[in-house]
């Protein structure tokens, strides 16, 4: 049997949080691009249009995660891509973000007064250019507290993962502890680093959405 | 491609995907009770408790909130034996549920504790009502009400999130889909299945907690 020393334990979680740390910023940069797709549908004045982006939200909010890896997991060699946990994780997660941050952001278009596109109009602006000069960059701005707490849950939704094989935080943990028996300590220690990785980001949006209420 | 789509296992599944659907919606139960209940002690305790006590809550909010709820289920269902408390699955993942939801619910019954306007607490009091009196007649009732959206919003997403106990053999709506897939080498139909029942189960979740809310507090949830 391997001895494992306290430090031998934290180095290897340490070791395996990067992974963490590289599955959040990806599933994070990727769920922005596909959000924003999602958005401008979510905003489009075709009622049709609206009405897919709408669906397609209600149903990343109505299943769990989890149903949403394992259907990527299991889903996507059916198509013919040879598939491995990391892609799964990331694709599975981009689309779980998308679904949110799209939310997120079309309330923070929705809160602008109707005068910002008249104004952008009567500039002469056409629409994309109204989106991009006039409504996201006040629309970002107004939603960026909700927009790093999801971050937070994003972090945290990460350790799903681990059940369908991504090398993460937790799947290395559960071996870790499978070798020493000493889930207490072990359990302790990843919760620890979740902690210090969301903690800053939770106060951070905190004083976001203390600016913005004065 | 050679895959074809083959739902014909599901005729002989659907009483084991409603039994893991039962052990759901009785889980969320339990910890829709359990978890509202505490909350209210927990947001009552920061705003009036004795100092250490306000500390001790503030620290167990933050905790549980900036940690997965995988790793709390694990710490509980794996962790506690240690120190010589030994739960079952099912005990485990209600404790676990009921102290990760209890983490946001106390902020969100705390904003509906302030939200209740100061009079109405001196009025009660000037009334003659004793202060616990006052609390759960009058303040509570009115805090209830203005927080009950934000409330269903939390048991809906908790009822999603209880997937992940699965992983400590409860059986339970994921549970089963992970049986049924081992047997009928379909995964990915049995997962889609199970997906959708989720989705009913939610969409049905909110719409019950939406009319119950209206019959019961009058609540204007939308």
């Amino acid at each position: 049997m391997i001895e494992f020393t306290f430090w031998d334990i934290v180095r290897n979680l340490l070791l395996a949080a990067r992974w963490t740390v590289l599955l959040s910023l990806a599933a994070f940069i990727g769920g922005a691009l596909v959000g924003l797709i999602v958005l401008f549908f979510r905003i489009a004045k075709n009622k049709w249009v609206k009405r897919i982006a709408s669906g397609y939200i209600a149903l990343f909010q109505g299943t769990p995660l989890l149903m949403q890896l394992f259907l990527m997991f299991f889903g996507l060699p059916m198509l013919g891509l040879r598939i491995e946990p990391w892609t799964a994780a990331v694709l599975g997660l981009t689309f779980f973000a998308s679904a949110y941050l799209a939310e997120i952001w079309r309330s923070g278009v929705d809160a602008l007064p109707r005068g910002q596109w008249d104004a952008g109009a009567s500039l002469g602006l056409h629409y994309l250019q109204e989106l991009r000069l006039i409504i996201l960059p006040q629309a970002f701005a107004i939603t960026r507290a909700p927009t790093v707490g999801f971050l937070v849950q994003l972090i945290k939704s990460t350790a799903l993962t681990s059940i369908i094989g991504f090398e993460e935080l937790v799947r290395t943990s559960n071996a870790i502890n499978n070798a020493t028996f000493e889930p207490f300590k072990v359990y302790g220690l990843v919760a620890l680093i979740f902690f210090v990785m969301c903690f800053p980001l939770t106060q951070y949006a905190r004083r976001l959405e203390r600016r913005a209420a004065h | 491609m050679g895959y074809s789509l083959d739902f014909g296992w599901l005729a002989g599944a659907a009483g084991v995907i409603a039994r893991g659907a039962a052990m759901t919606l009785l889980l969320i139960a339990v910890t829709t009770l359990a978890g509202t209940f505490l909350s209210i002690l927990g947001a009552a305790g920061k705003r009036n408790g004795p100092k250490p006590l306000q500390v001790a809550i503030g620290v167990y909010v933050e905790v549980m909130r900036n940690t997965p709820f995988l790793v709390q289920l694990f710490f509980i269902f794996f962790g506690l034996p240690s120190l010589g408390v030994r739960l079952d699955p099912i005990l485990a993942a209600m404790l676990a549920m009921t102290l990760n939801m209890a983490a946001y619910t106390i902020e969100i019954v705390g904003a509906g504790l302030d939200a209740v306007p100061r009079g109405q607490t001196e009025a009660a009091l000037a009334l003659g009502l004793r202060p616990r009196q006052v609390f759960v007649k009058i303040v509570l009732p009115q805090a209830l009400k203005v927080i009950y959206p934000a409330l269903t919003s939390q048991i809906v997403i908790m009822m999603l999130e209880s997937a992940v106990v699965s992983q400590i053999a409860v059986r339970e709506l994921t549970y089963e889909a992970d049986m049924l897939q081992a047997r009928t080498f379909r995964a990915f139909e049995t997962y889609f299945v199970v997906t959708m029942v989720y989705l009913g189960l939610s969409m049905g979740l909110r719409r019950l907690l939406v009319s119950g809310g209206r019959r019961v507090l009058g609540a204007g949830v939308s």
